[in-house]
């Protein structure tokens, strides 16, 4: 009859016979005590022959109806919409073409509330207006809700909303759920399996969900195989399990390796009553203490019953008597599996769409592992130079000066929280971020010259010392920050052209920060390259890390260029600490995070080498990925063994991946 | 004087012996001058000064700074841990049961004792190295085994491609943070983040009040803490001890006398990792529960902090040390200290008393290079020369 009724509905559409107001005003008139008090079963028919009707004004008086906007006369039932004119009298006008009715005493009228289901088919009801709203971001939306609740009757409206979209955007996406739908609901079979295979395309997730579903199979046990119904596979138990089942334990284990064995048959029989339960320890208790409590076991007796072989005895004995039922046999078992077919069936009831369904969703899958894989590696990479930024100023100052920093990760921590106090000042985020990045660069330069002046200076010729005396100061520096800036995560806003992710398909993307990091870690690399290489400055540093003494009587002063070192080291912290911010919460625990990451990163890249570095820091990035995807619930896992391979790996190259050789490898 | 200097190990038993006599005395089991939870500080902070001496000896003597003895400090605890839950487990489970008509089996026993243990991360099955959680006496030997083995592992691995001084502290390190981040799942067997609880109780003394718990395991620790030191200070005064220092002092010129320098790192080591293993299992129980966030890579560096402060390179330093710092840190982070308000300035000791550590840490590296106790014997000189 529905059918029958949209079949209407789309003749009525084709012949754009639109209703007058006046057939819609006496449909409601001749409807109204539906409308007064609806219910969600029965207003379902009412609202198919409101469409029907095709009126011009039908949307509006949905609308109206959804917002409670309607009311309706007490004395005839007549539904209207009401103005509060005073305090208790209404003005009330005709629900379609607005003129003023009549003014009336609140308690004549009363208001109309549909319930939520009614409101969740008056809402499906509306689609057909929204999917032809001039608003696109309405259809859009509109789009959305279809999506999440897919429903056959919106196939039309569709068909029809897409013939006259103009909007590309919006159009392809109404193609493709039109698919979607007809995929689900369309009974033509034919039709159905050519729109399953031309989605072979498609990587997005919502088509694999619908795919899935068509496949989806029941395990289902007969004695004989009901005729006409389309079956995956048939299961031949494995047998074995039933004789190797300890009726000892306390549990059924069932399948644990995906394999299908009589044990597992047997259990799903006894779930569909199909066949006595098996005794388990629980249950023998159980009907032992049943007994005891009635007297059948002498109080004594079951005080000592300890042990499993104690307690079979008297079950036996009971059995033997008669007082208790007789437990199933492993050979009752077999007997019982041995007379049942084991099938998995499709909820799909057609062949051809089953099948169609397999092969694409086989296709998909496997474009879905190749780019799934390119995914990991950009990840992998992304991660790596969140690595790297970490990490590369302490290659400067624990690889070139021999230094090691413990403050370094809270040097990080400066930087992102300046970024964080000069976003306070200035609100425009692009500025505020390049306005960051220096101040950032300049506060950790003088802090760091700070504390190679006071510290570290001084400690050169004890360099397990400086560990200590810089994780002093890297308490210090955490709590103070604690202290200044409170223990909640302060956010580091980046840019609108930094927000949302670089999409090249369904399955591969990446954020634009993330890639912005990564930007940000190569011009580091260029960068220091450059300076160690190229400029006076580098060459004197070079020269101070392979002979200090030599270097100090070829003019050079290796006090200062440690000095400026060790603030270069810092400042580059700082810049990555606006970078880490940016994609991370920034706390003062900000720098605790990345700093042990950070010494695997340079030991394993190898000191004193840039190269290295960046070396080191996408063989862990990439591996931490890798080892991540084969146990993706459990990160701390991958990092776990990420710690232990890097140990291992000290063992074959205990100078890194890139060492320095000659006299610069000297210790 | 010179009765002092022969004698220290004997003076040290001594003065720790009466310090306990004066606790127990003062406890809540005589005079009620001190509170059971002090005690329970004091039996700690004993069990940290053994750690420190541990660490005194590979660090301050043989010159391996190694961030990683809290870890064998902590899985002391987890060891003795297990015990302890799994017996205390199994008086509940079983006094539960004792009302119903059948009693349980061992089989039953063991399931419900799973759950009760691995209810919280949602398990049921007790993990294949609880098996011998029923036996306090290969526990203990699992004490001394576990740590030793792991040390000897990681330690053979590390000094076998010559890993030294900064690098050899970041390896530690790392190998801290492993532990750590592998007990902080939940599939690991010790009960993930929530660590084993309840550990203050002894099973089959569960009559005991926490007032006597508490004075056993100060004695206990006493005992430990004097054992540890006599041995510690029996290997630096052997030839081993003479040969620790020359490794420390010039590695290469030990090994070109043709020692086996590797041995002996490895020897001292383990020895010190197992010394610290031993101090954790009578820590744990008077702290009550061990949970992952102990193994934190920042504990052994405060226990580095702790021996640098009160000296290294003498074992009576690194006992100063760590009972020193580790007892003013409770007292500033415990809140009974008043804030100071004044003008704008608002003090709050439990927030800054980490930057006065800092700062003081920092200098005190600076000022001096043996710590608060060498600065005692510098003050000590100077009077004497005087």
């Amino acid at each position: 009859m529905k059918r029958f009724f949209i079949f209407v509905g789309v003749m009525l559409f084709a012949s754009a016979s639109v209703a007058s107001d006046k057939d819609l005003r006496e449909f409601i008139w001749t409807n109204k005590a539906s409308f007064h008090k609806s219910s969600s079963k029965t207003i379902s028919p009412v609202i198919d022959s409101l469409l029907e009707l095709n009126s011009g004004g039908t949307e509006k008086f949905l609308l109206r109806w959804l917002s409670k906007e309607l009311w309706f006369r007490k004395s005839d039932g007549l539904v209207v919409t009401a103005k509060k004119l005073e305090k208790k009298s209404y003005k009330i006008f005709d629900v379609i073409d607005e003129q003023l009715i009549d003014v009336v005493d609140k308690k004549k009228i009363k208001q109309i509330k549909p319930n939520s289901g009614v409101r969740a088919i008056i809402s499906s009801a509306l689609v057909q207006f929204q999917l032809l709203n001039a608003d696109p971001s309405i259809r859009s939306k509109t789009l959305d809700s279809i999506a999440r609740k897919p429903e056959e009757r919106f196939r039309l409206p569709l068909r029809k909303a897409i013939e006259i979209e103009k909007n590309l955007k919006i159009k392809n996406r109404m193609i493709r759920l039109e698919k979607l739908l007809t995929v689900r609901f369309e009974k033509n079979i034919s039709q159905r399996v050519e729109v399953i295979r031309s989605l072979k395309n498609d990587l997005g997730i919502d088509v694999r969900g619908v795919l899935n579903q068509i496949i989806r199979t029941a395990l289902k046990a007969e004695k004989v195989i009901p005729d006409n119904i389309n079956i995956s596979q048939i299961l031949e138990p494995e047998t074995g399990a039933i004789d190797q089942y300890d009726f000892l334990e306390t549990n059924h284990s069932s399948t644990i390796d995906g394999s299908f064995t009589d044990l597992d048959a047997y259990l799903m029989l006894v779930k569909e009553e199909k066949a006595p339960e098996i005794l388990t320890q629980k249950k023998l208790k159980d009907i032992l203490t049943q007994q005891a409590e009635i007297g059948n076991i002498q109080r004594e007796e079951a005080h000592s019953l300890d042990s499993y072989q104690k307690r079979n005895r008297v079950l036996n004995r009971l059995i033997k008597n008669g007082k208790v039922e007789p437990v199933v046999s492993r050979e009752d078992m077999k007997n019982i599996v041995s007379q049942y077919v084991f099938y998995e069936e499709y909820a799909e009831s057609s062949r051809e769409v089953t099948n169609a369904a397999t092969e694409t969703l086989n296709e998909i899958n496997g474009r879905v592992s190749v780019f799934s894989f390119v995914d990991l590696i950009l990840e992998g990479l992304s991660l790596a130079s969140i690595y790297f930024l970490a990490a590369i100023g302490l290659a400067i100052t624990f690889g070139v000066m021999r230094v090691i920093n413990m403050a370094h990760g809270e040097f990080i921590m400066m930087g992102a929280y300046s970024g964080y106090v000069v976003q306070l000042f200035v609100t425009n985020y692009t500025l505020s971020i390049l306005i960051a990045i220096p101040v950032a660069f300049l506060v950790t330069f003088f802090a760091g010259i700070v504390m190679e002046r006071l510290v570290i200076k001084k400690l050169y010729k004890r360099p397990l010392e400086t560990l200590l005396a810089t994780f002093g100061i890297s308490i210090a520096l955490q709590q103070l920050a604690k202290i200044i800036f409170g223990t909640q995560a302060r956010p580091l806003t980046s840019p609108e052209w930094l927000d949302g992710a670089l999409i090249f398909n369904e399955i591969i993307s990446i954020s634009w920060i993330r890639v912005a990091i990564f930007v940000l870690s190569i011009a580091f690399t260029i960068i220091l390259i450059y300076v160690l290489n190229r400029t006076r400055f580098g060459l004197e540093t070079r020269a101070v890390t392979q002979n200090p003494s030599m270097a100090a009587s070829m003019g050079v002063n290796p006090d200062q260029i440690n000095m400026f070192t060790f603030g270069l080291g810092s400042g580059i912290a700082g810049i990555a600490g606006v970078g880490i911010g940016l994609y991370a919460k920034v706390t003062s625990e900000l720098g605790n995070d990345y700093i042990v990451q950070s010494f695997m990163t340079v030991v394993v890249g190898g000191v004193g080498s840039i190269w290295g570095t960046l070396a080191g820091a996408t063989l862990i990035g990439l591996l931490q990925k890798v080892i991540e995807w084969f146990n993706p619930s459990n990160t701390l896992a991958a990092q776990t063994y990420m710690i232990i391979f890097i140990i291992i790996f000290i063992q074959f190259r205990p100078r890194g991946i890139v060492a320095l050789r000659g006299r610069a490898a000297g210790d | 004087m010179n009765f002092i200097k022969r004698n220290q190990s004997l003076n040290f038993v001594i003065f720790f012996f009466l310090f306990s006599l004066f606790v127990t005395i003062a406890s809540e089991l005589a005079m009620g001058l001190l509170s059971t939870s002090f005690v329970k500080v004091l039996g700690k902070t004993l069990m940290l000064c053994l750690a420190a001496i541990a660490l005194d000896l590979v660090w301050g003597y043989c010159g391996i700074l190694s961030l990683g003895h809290m870890a064998f400090f902590a899985l002391g605890g987890y060891l003795i841990g297990m015990w302890l839950m799994y017996e205390r487990t199994k008086e509940i489970v079983i006094s539960a049961a004792s009302e119903q008509l059948i009693p349980l089996t061992p089989e039953e026993t063991k399931e419900a004792i799973g759950n009760q243990i691995f209810g919280v991360v949602g398990g049921s099955d007790i993990p294949i190295i609880w098996i011998f959680a029923d036996s306090l006496i290969i526990h203990l030997l699992l004490i001394v085994i576990i740590p030793g083995l792991l040390a000897l592992v990681f330690g053979w691995l590390a000094f076998r491609s010559r890993v030294t001084g900064v690098y050899l502290s970041i390896l530690t390190q790392a190998m801290t943070l492993a532990l750590s981040l592998y007990l902080f799942q939940n599939d690991s067997g010790l009960r993930g983040n929530n660590g084993l609880s309840g550990l203050q109780n002894i099973p089959g003394y569960g009559n005991l009040t926490q007032d006597v718990i508490s004075v056993i395991f100060l004695w206990l620790s006493t005992f430990a803490l004097c054992c540890g030191f006599y041995i510690a200070s029996i290997i630096t005064k052997s030839k081993l001890g003479n040969l620790l220092v020359g490794i420390r002092d010039d590695e290469a010129r030990v090994r070109f006398l043709g020692y086996n320098v590797e041995l002996y790192k490895l020897l001292i080591f383990v020895v010190t990792a197992i010394m610290a293993a031993i101090a954790g299992s009578l820590y744990y129980p008077q702290a009550g529960i061990v949970n992952p966030t102990e193994l934190a890579p920042i504990a052994s560096i405060y226990l580095a902090v702790w021996v640098s402060i009160g000296g290294r390179g003498k074992l009576i330093g690194a006992v100063l040390g760590a009972a020193f710092v580790s007892l003013i840190s409770s007292f500033f982070t415990s809140g009974q200290i008043p804030n100071i308000d004044f003008w704008i300035i608002n003090i709050n000791w439990v927030d800054w008393w980490l930057i006065i550590l800092g700062l003081s840490f920092v200098s005190i590296t600076l000022a001096t290079q043996n710590g608060l106790f060498g600065l005692i014997e510098k003050v000590k000189e100077r009077v004497i020369n005087k």
